[in-house]
């Protein structure tokens, strides 16, 4: 049998996609259809129930995570059973009534496929055997319920009530799910059955403060004890269906369950009795005293379900086996009757157009068959004998005499139970008398009338069932009840009997009192009235609202310290950030110097250093004039490539050399469109404190990196020097580097420049710049833009700078030099012509479209990629050989050099791209026109 | 002649990060310049300093580490690019913003930032 048990939830969980699909057909096919699911659930719920009743519990676990120890297991024991058939059955109930109940231009399907979800989520609660399976059906109620509560979200009070209780719920799970990975810390397990065995070892722990408090939150907030509770009344502002469904068997049940699931570990203690059993007292005299002024009929039941689940908590809060069979009791027998009394005031609202217990009056007239099934309902909310409300009632009335936690002041929990009871009975007679009798009705909307014959068949099977645990409780629920409670005590269960008729005793004296002191309060009510009219009405929703938006306040004024849209900030605070993660290590590290021996320095060298130094400070110190710091900015940009060129970096010295001539040319070219000058805005508090900052960066990089070229070196560039020649078949390593080993990398890099390139084209084009014709001094800029001596020189210079280029690019595989260094200089000679003769000369003389060449550079080095396929080789396998010509002599041939060339293309393409066309800015044509061409 | 050198990179470092913080684009173009070549130069250091060593094969016995080289090669074109598209973004900015301030606004008041400063 246990291997069915996944299919429980299963099936409703497909079952939620039946009603969406089946919306288009008629109404009542929608509803049969979607019944469908739960009615199979059922009965492979109802045919578990031979062997939970012969005390086995059904286990089911497939693996899902199990490093993380997560796993999808499900369990059925006596206490899962119970919930199932109430969840499963007054859901039946209430996909029936809710056919009824929502008109016909309301989406059914989209109604019926939220109940169902939400009904999964509950059966997936109410079977877990894991607790962070648990929890996350959990969530999933808070989810579902919100969608149902919101179901008319066109209403406002709709909307807030559904946030109000997602919020509240909501945060009551991040606590429940803090509680259970601590349970699962110290017991070391997630699974329920281990759980439920480590009762001892949780108490004595030390955080088991903690984790009542944490589970306990959860608890509360979902079945609205106080000072939680707010969030109910207000949730009924969902149809009525929802709330028959949520309030009555599921959503608020859910946190009675999850304390009946552990009862058996946390109770036990003084900690548990205490907040349990006060905050179930309060719940249950406050909500009792409230119910009674509530004029609207959901607004009595809403405050009345409280009343009744702090009843529900007191009992477990009393600590004692029979109390908690009594709560057991009590949750079956409120589930039924409450559930039949929402859908009565459904079936009135729905037939008189108001839930207002001013207008309605004596409606025993118009709907007299109505009536009496919520009148029978109403007597078991009030606890009349031989109806199921008047025997668990009784049960707790026992329990309460019996219990003395409260030391000497333990008769006040008799006393106080039986004043509860004395308002339940009050409200419940206004419900029947106000509604029923009591005049004529006043300014209805509709005549009353009986509803559709099928819409009172959920309520007469209620109700029925009222009658019957009533009067043969022992027959109807007595095996549930039993082994409900065998599971939840997990021990043996205590004798009890379930009669009508105990004799005349304590409890029936406190129920006839109950009754008496409830009759003579309603006769009264008008007094009472008068006396609660003085208070001003507190409104939940607008004290919650507020809170809130304080709260959205708060964290919006957190937010802002960090951000406050200026980069200067956000620079700082994550330079900031990342300077103290990497001195952290630092301070680890014994000595700044390591052991390797250190160079000499020489004359050139501190030279240089000089020179770069004060370039450095100047481009700093005169950054405020923009022309003089970009010219100190190259002399850094100089020393740098000599300083590559000393440590035999010749490759790195001639890039760095012809980028930094680009470099330049490209900044004089933006400095041309930009303010000549930047202002002193900084405030000198802001100075020191950026140059504070930066001197520390400077600080941790410099000893990084002293401490690093201090060091002795381990490298993995032997393999490189060992396998360039007969691998690469170059001598020069780090140009088979990159256009061999790591040629894919390469391939990379090229795309990402083209596509700089690319970005830079675009935002040039349509650029809404204007040419200055004076500096900021008001100067005219010079006339005379093409120096004679500057044309002249240029020109010759061409082809021997092209010449150059080749002759670099050829001997690249071998020598310094490659498709990089090659395509920078041939960009420099022919910027150079731009600069010499203007765009409007070097335009019609070379026709050359950038952008083509950037993507024929790709292609090239991709294909020579792809290439190697063709030779069943991997992308990218180089290939090189040695051919004898007559007159040149030997040379080499190698797929690496079709590579380098690409290389080449896309450096000349993206270079000139950027250049040119900011260069055309300074003319007629602007990019724009180069695009038409 | 190593402390020499990481005391260059730490030099640039400096302004490069001083500049970078400042209001302006233009100098912040600056400063990223200059971080790129001190961030250059760092990472050359990851092969440490060899006089006269050689970078082609057979030259010498004693071979500068070329792995630090070619990252450092394919890291000044990319660096370049992304100066270019820093300063034509910031020319942009300008264009169609009417200021050079890297917010891209002025700030309201003047000092504004500075009053909820903390440190």
């Amino acid at each position: 049998m246990s291997e069915y048990l996944f299919w429980i939830p299963l099936l409703t969980l497909l079952g939620t996609f039946v009603p969406l699909l089946t919306e288009k057909l008629n109404r009542n096919l929608c509803a049969l259809l979607t019944s469908i699911a739960p009615a199979l659930a059922l009965l492979l719920v109802l045919q578990s129930a031979e062997a939970v009743f012969h005390s086995e519990s059904l286990r089911q676990t497939m693996g899902w995570i199990p490093v993380m120890g997560l796993e999808l297991a499900f369990r059925l024991d006596g206490l899962s059973l119970l919930f199932s058939i109430l969840i499963i059955g007054i859901g039946l109930l209430v996909i029936l009534y809710a056919r009824y109940y929502l008109s016909e231009q309301e989406s059914i399907g989209r109604f019926y496929a939220y109940l169902i979800l939400f009904m999964t989520a509950m059966l997936g609660i109410v079977l877990s055997n894991n607790l962070i399976q648990l929890w996350m059906f959990w969530e999933l109620t808070s989810v579902s319920s919100f969608l149902l509560i919101s179901f008319w979200g066109h209403k406002s009070e709709a909307r807030k009530g559904a946030r109000m209780a997602l919020t509240v719920t909501g945060a009551g799970g991040l606590a429940l799910l803090a509680g259970l990975l601590l349970i699962g810390d110290i017991v070391g397990s997630y699974n329920l059955d281990l759980v439920l065995g480590s009762g001892d070892l949780l108490r004595e722990h030390s955080l088991y403060p903690v984790v009542l408090a944490l589970v306990l939150l959860g608890a509360f907030t979902k079945s609205a004890q106080f000072p939680f509770h707010f969030w109910l009344p207000h949730a009924m502002a969902a149809p009525t269906p929802v709330s028959a469904y949520l309030h009555s068997a599921t959503m608020v049940k859910a946190g009675i369950f999850l304390l009946v699931r552990f009862f058996p570990v946390l109770s036990g203690t003084e900690l548990w009795f205490l907040t349990v059993s006060l905050t179930g007292l309060t719940t249950l005299l406050l909500g009792a005293y409230i119910a009674l002024f509530k004029h609207d009929l959901k607004g009595l039941l809403a405050y009345s379900t409280i009343s009744h689940l702090g009843l529900i908590t007191l009992l477990l809060g009393m600590d004692s086996p029979l109390a908690t069979v009594a709560a057991i009791f009590h949750i079956i027998n409120h589930a039924i009757f409450k559930a039949s009394l929402f859908m009565a005031t459904g079936i009135i609202d729905h037939e008189s157009g108001t839930r207002d217990m001013r207008q309605l009056n004596g409606l025993w007239k118009y709907m007299p068959y109505t009536a009496t099934l919520a009148m029978v309902a109403a007597a078991s909310m009030a606890g009349v004998p031989l109806l199921n409300g008047f025997l668990s009632k009784e049960m707790f009335f026992t329990e309460t005499l019996y219990q003395g936690s409260l030391g000497s002041l333990s008769w006040m929990i008799p006393v106080l139970a039986t004043l509860g009871a004395v308002f339940s009975v009050a409200y419940s007679t206004r419900f029947i008398h106000d509604v029923f009798f009591n005049g004529e009705p006043i300014n209805l909307p509709k005549t009353p009338h009986e509803p559709p014959r099928y819409m009172k068949v959920p309520v007469e099977i209620l109700v029925a069932l009222c009658l019957l645990v009533g009067m043969m409780p022992n027959f109807i629920v007595g095996d549930l009840l039993y082994f409900a409670s065998a599971a939840a005590l997990q021990a043996e269960v205590p004798s009890y009997s379930l009669s009508i008729w105990h004799g005349f005793n304590f409890p029936l004296m406190m129920s006839f009192l109950a009754m008496l002191g409830g009759l003579t309060l309603y006769y009264n009510r008008h007094v009472l009235f008068r006396f609660q009219s003085q208070f001003p009405d507190m409104d939940a929703k607008l004290v919650f609202e507020a809170l809130i938006q304080r709260l959205v306040r708060h964290a919006q004024r957190t937010v802002e310290l960090f951000e406050n849209h200026s980069l200067q900030r956000y620079s700082y605070l994550m330079l900031f950030f990342a300077t103290i993660l990497m001195a952290g290590p630092l301070l680890d590290l014994s000595a700044t110097a390591g052991l390797r021996p250190e160079l000499p320095i020489d004359a050139i060298s501190i030279t240089g250093a000089i020179l770069l130094t004060v370039g450095a400070l100047v481009t700093v110190i005169w950054h405020h004039q923009r022309m003089a710091a970009l010219l100190a900015l190259s002399i850094v940009g100089l020393i740098v490539s000599l300083i590559f060129a000393r440590y035999s970096a010749p490759d790195l010295a001639l890039t760095q050399l012809s980028v930094e001539v680009v470099t330049v040319i490209l900044l004089m070219l933006a400095l041309f469109f930009l303010p000549q000058k930047t202002p002193e805005d900084s405030s000198p508090r802001r100075i020191i404190r950026d140059l504070a900052l930066s001197s520390m960066i400077g600080g941790v990089i410099g000893t990084i990196c002293y401490a690093l070229l201090t060091r002795p070196l381990s490298t993995i560039s032997d393999y490189f020097l060992l396998h360039s020649k007969t691998g690469g078949g170059g001598t020069n390593v780090v140009n088979v580097i990159l256009v061999d080993f790591r040629g894919f990398d390469t391939l990379g890099e090229i795309t990402v420049l083209g596509i700089a390139a690319l970005g830079i084209f675009k935002l040039i084009s349509r650029m809404r710049l204007y040419m200055p014709v004076s500096d900021e001094t008001g100067r005219l800029w010079a006339n005379d833009r093409h120096p004679l001596l500057l044309s002249v020189i240029s020109q010759s210079l061409l082809p021997l700078a092209l010449l150059v280029s080749v002759y670099i690019f050829l001997r690249g595989h071998n020598m310094p030099g490659g498709g990089f260094i090659a395509g920078l200089i041939t960009s420099v000679a022919i910027i150079q012509q731009y600069i010499a003769h203007g765009v409007e000369w070097v335009k019609p003389r070379m026709k050359l479209n950038y952008q083509w060449l950037i993507g024929s550079g790709i292609l090239i080095a991709t294909l020579t990629g792809l290439g190697s396929w063709l030779f069943d080789r991997p992308f990218l396998t180089s290939w090189f050989d040695h051919f004898h010509l007559p007159i040149l002599g030997e040379f080499e041939l190698a797929s690496a050099m079709l590579f380098d060339l690409g290389v080449y293309l896309t450096v000349i393409g993206a270079t000139l791209l950027i250049l040119a066309n900011l260069g055309k800015l300074t003319t007629v044509h602007r990019a724009t026109d180069m695009e038409q061409e | 002649m190593e402390a020499l050198y990481a005391f260059c990179v730490g030099i640039m470092t400096t302004c490069g990060v001083y500049l970078l913080l400042r209001a302006r684009t233009f100098a912040v173009v600056l400063g990223l310049t200059l971080l790129s070549y001190a961030v250059n130069l760092f990472l050359f250091a990851s092969g440490r300093l060899k006089l006269n060593g050689a970078a082609v094969l057979g030259q010498s016995e004693q071979y500068a580490d070329p792995l630090p080289q070619a990252l450092v090669l394919t890291a000044i074109v990319i660096g370049f690019a992304m100066t270019a598209f820093l300063v034509i973004l910031a020319m942009r900015a300008r264009a169609d913003l009417g200021n050079d301030h890297v917010d891209g606004r002025f700030p309201e008041t003047p000092n504004n930032n500075n009053k909820q400063e903390k440190n």
